[in-house]
């Protein structure tokens, strides 16, 4: 049996509903939230990938190294924020973000 | 032919599986351990795809960099996660059922038994036409078409990691009030006058 699109497709689909259960799972725990994102995005990037390669087309290549440097800046900036709140509260629970609760 | 597919089995079945630990896992040092196994399986998808650059660069930039980032802001920290997972239990039920009705709706749209047909014009559609593996590298392929075709892009993401960078920075850094820091004005302007101060000292006192 050869290995076709849907084969890779049913694996990325498996890994964003992965991303989507984490974070129902770890509501409280930003980390584990932005670490589920991080599964998303790498099941976005499977999904582009999986199509540059079955219609020869290696646009979908190049969009994936971009979503990887979008990635890369937006864990960046997360973990940033994640530390001044956790500098600033001595918590990184979810709930006691209601600071700007209006 | 057989051993690409049972790596492909392989490689995906490791990749959900430890997709599933990262957000079971009680301790999130071990999610990010996890995390890394999920990237150096999908790693081996794209290499199975023939995508070898965007794998090198998954292990080098995902691994190397950003799960050591998340590494060292979970142990940094020192936070009672058990008391993060209280609340864990409450939402498996719902969780797990939006995710079921999400895998289903996906899988009907681009799973096994939804029959993927191309359309006929969609060879003529495509951007930038892979070259034959044989005769052009996929790394020199995709550098080829990543400095000409999409050298806009390519700056815009340049400046979006410089916008990153920069905002990490901002947002982190401090000035403690109890740690002397240099001022280099102060030290430019310092000079003969203000260095030395003549005191006049009366005999048979102290200062």
């Amino acid at each position: 049996m050869t290995i076709g699109i849907e084969h890779y497709l049913t694996v990325a689909a498996m890994l964003f509903v992965i991303g989507i259960f984490g974070i129902f799972l770890n509501r409280k725990n930003i980390i584990v939230i932005l670490m589920s994102i991080e599964l998303m995005l790498l099941a976005v990037n499977i999904n582009m990938v999986a199509f540059s390669s079955f219609m020869g087309d290696l646009a979908g290549q190049v969009f994936t190294l971009f979503i990887l440097t979008v990635a890369a800046a937006e864990a960046a900036i997360g973990l940033a924020i994640l530390v001044v709140f956790y500098r600033n509260r001595g918590s990184i629970d979810v709930q006691s973000a209601n600071v700007m609760k209006g | 032919m057989v051993i690409a597919t049972l790596a492909f089995y392989l490689f995906s079945a490791v990749a959900v599986a430890s997709g599933l630990m990262v957000v079971m896992s009680r301790n999130p040092v071990h999610s990010v351990l996890w995390l890394i196994l999920t990237f150096f399986s999908a790693a081996g998808l794209f290499v199975i795809l023939g995508a070898e650059f965007v794998a090198m660069l998954l292990v080098i930039v995902y691994v190397g960099a950003v799960m050591v980032l998340f590494l060292f802001v979970v142990m940094m920290m020192d936070v009672d996660f058990a008391e993060l997972k209280s609340g864990m239990s409450k939402y498996v039920r719902i969780g797990s059922l939006i995710g079921l009705v999400i895998l289903i709706e996906l899988l009907m749209a681009t799973g096994y038994w939804s029959g993927w047909i191309v359309a006929d014009m969609a060879p003529d559609m495509r951007a930038a036409i892979t070259p034959a593996l044989d005769e052009t590298h996929n790394t020199i392929a995709l550098g080829t078409i990543l400095y000409t075709q999409y050298v806009y892009l390519f700056q815009a993401a340049g400046l979006i990691l410089l916008v990153a960078m920069i905002g990490a920075i901002v947002l982190t850094m401090r000035h403690r009030k109890d740690v002397k820091r240099q001022s280099i004005v102060e030290q430019i302007y310092r000079d003969a006058d203000k260095a030395v101060e003549m005191i006049d000292v009366k005999p048979g006192q102290g200062l």
